[in-house]
């Protein structure tokens, strides 16, 4: 819909110089932008330089320009290293897992309050259930060892009621990933349904009262009115937990990690700390990180793509 | 419709009722149940907590543990500490994110896609753990509060929810008239904009202050000294890593030991009792936040 009054060979200058002529006139707004656009540079798109030392073998005193370069070396190191499919499992698992149990119950929570006929109710249901999220980790994980301690915690005491033996939760492996699912099912359940309950109040209510009319009990019009309705955020969630599915968690496994429990708390994210902050071995660990973000990114767009799709909704 | 299937339909939805209530009960107790007994455990005798005798209500009151954690210069420092940080760390991200937010959201200004496509990006793809560690480090900020601050300066999910606040609840025109008559851009932004913006300003406080106050890692990774340890990692040397070395206490610190059980429950209810007390009064923002960032981004 090009304007058919200006000469053809015009029509582009004028378009540079109109161009132009809005960036100046909006110089502010730029310099507005400058501080933060500085900042994304620096501390986002500086650590994405700094990356190739993972290529590279990187000494402090040399800086990463001038460390030698050592092409894959790294990654295979990792890759043939005996940490790797334990790091591997315990990373993949924990966020399968995840995915299993802890993202479908905010869901049912958000469908559950939905239901309750008495409005004061179901405001003190959805206020008391995101307490917890406010909670700091470190707080998260002290509260998980006073309760689960063998001595005098609630729930050793109440296994001890029922004549079990005490359990050692937090020291054993076996035990680590349901723990860490369970409480943070605990802790973010309730914040975690504010978007699908939000979601709810917007279904148009006679869809309800049409299916009412045609029969439906109260489970058919959840089922073929209330989850068809946020059937899209859902999509969305899901595509935002699977974009960073391989580091879920990890502020709070560290806390939990001991000697007894690394078999199965062991993960990618913990790893790198211990190994790359802790016993600076840099290229090594920016490597195994690098790894981590590859196939992180890769599943992002393909779940994006099946969503795309299968769902129509999609992030991009 | 028969007499018989209406009165059978009215007792399944009674039925369904009941269900749906006794369920939501059942959630409220497993949520508040562990609130309430760290509560009562930071009251009760720390040697009736430790053999279990302690429930729900707290069994012989006493404040010694309390006592005990307000004479504690540690702790103390780290709130002092938490509370700098969180000030100055929350001012510096709102300042930052305002002045990208705002320029963003101007759907007249050139380029503003692919600044928006290089910001969204880093969402995705990060350098990771170890390339942004050994830059603040480059840049000197280890063991100083700037490297609590800086490299947070903006959190990105943020800067969306705030752009789509200014484009999706402050009307066009308004600007547009505001340009109309000789407002500059910066004017526009401060007498105009933010007065107008107050809810989603209150939302990036809050989310930013909680962040700040509850934040660890950082600390763990960037400050050695104890002195400017935040109020998390003082909690974490109290809650977690002490733990080790009660145990391997000999038996006569019995009521040593005891006491520093106890002081685990005071300090879990101190250090949250700031964030808990504002609850009631900001949650309706922060759900408000939620549903901007999600729904309309």
């Amino acid at each position: 819909m090009k304007s058919t009054a200006i000469p053809v060979d015009a029509a582009p200058r004028s378009k540079s110089r109109r161009l132009f002529k809005s960036i100046v006139s909006r110089y502010d707004l730029y310099l507005m932008l400058l501080l933060p656009i500085v900042w994304y540079l620096v501390f986002h798109y500086g650590p994405l330089y700094g990356l190739q030392i993972a290529f590279k073998n990187f000494s402090p005193a040399k800086g990463i320009l001038a460390s030698p370069w050592v092409g894959l070396e790294h990654f295979q190191r990792f890759v043939e290293s005996y940490y790797f499919w334990r790091l591997l499992w315990n990373t993949v698992s924990i966020n399968l897992f995840s995915l299993l149990f802890a993202f479908p119950i905010p869901i049912l929570l958000a469908l559950l309050i939905n239901e309750i006929r008495s409005k004061t109710f179901s405001k003190i249901v959805q206020n008391v259930t995101y307490i917890p999220h406010f909670i700091s980790v470190v707080v998260m994980v002290g509260m998980l060892m006073l309760f689960l301690s063998p001595r005098g915690g609630p729930v050793n005491s109440i296994l001890q009621a029922f004549g079990a033996a005490p359990v050692r939760f937090l020291d054993s492996a076996a035990w680590f990933k349901t723990i860490f699912i369970g409480s943070n099912i605990w802790q973010n359940m309730g914040w975690q349904s504010i978007i699908y309950i939000a979601a709810l109040s917007g279904v148009n209510p006679q869809l309800y009262e049409a299916a009412k009319m045609d029969g439906a009990g109260r489970l058919k019009r959840i089922w073929h009115v209330s989850v068809p309705g946020i059937l899209p955020v859902i999509v969305i969630l899901l595509i935002l937990d699977v974009g960073h599915f391989m580091n879920v968690g990890f502020e709070k496994i560290l806390l939990m990690q001991n000697n007894l429990n690394i078999q199965s708390s062991d993960v990618i994210s913990t790893f790198v700390y211990t190994t790359g902050i802790l016993k600076g071995e840099y290229s090594y660990t920016a490597a195994i990180g690098l790894f981590n973000s590859v196939i992180n990114l890769a599943l992002l767009v393909l779940v994006n793509r099946f969503a795309r799709k299968k769902a129509e909704t999609s992030l991009w | 419709m028969g007499e018989q299937t209406v009165k059978k339909r009215k007792s399944d939805e009674q039925l369904f009722d009941t269900v749906v209530n006794v369920l939501a009960v059942v959630i409220l107790i497993v949520v508040l149940y562990p609130l309430i007994f760290i509560v009562s455990a930071s009251f009760s005798d720390p040697a009736l907590v430790l053999n279990g005798e302690v429930y729900l209500l707290p069994k012989h009151i006493t404040f010694e543990a309390y006592k005990n954690v307000f004479q504690n210069e540690k702790i103390w420092n780290g709130y002092g500490n938490t509370i700098i940080y969180t000030t100055v760390g929350t001012a510096i991200n709102v300042l930052m994110t305002t002045l990208a937010a705002y320029p963003l959201s101007r759907r007249d200004l050139p380029g503003r896609g692919v600044i928006m496509f290089f910001i969204t990006l880093t969402m995705f793809f990060s350098g990771g753990l170890i390339p942004s560690y050994l830059l603040v480090k480059s840049l000197g900020m280890v063991n100083t509060m700037w490297a609590l601050i800086i490299p947070g300066a903006i959190a990105t999910y943020n800067l969306i929810v705030m752009r789509t606040y200014f484009q999706s609840s402050i009307p066009w025109e308004i600007q547009e008239a505001a340009h109309i008559d000789g407002c500059s851009n910066w004017k526009l932004l401060t007498h105009v904009i933010l007065p107008l913006s107050k809810p989603i300003l209150a939302v990036m406080v809050l989310f930013y202050a909680v962040g700040h106050w509850n934040s660890y890692f950082n600390a763990l990774i960037y400050i050695r000294t104890k002195e400017l340890y935040p109020l998390q990692l003082v909690l974490r040397e109290v809650l977690l890593v002490s733990q080790a070395d009660a145990v391997d206490s000999s038996v006569g610190m019995e009521s040593k030991i005891l006491l520093a059980e106890s002081i685990k429950y005071v300090v879990i209810i101190i250090s949250s009792l700031p964030v808990l007390v504002m609850y009631p009064f900001v949650q309706r923002h922060f759900v408000k936040g939620v549903m901007i960032g999600s729904l309309k981004g």
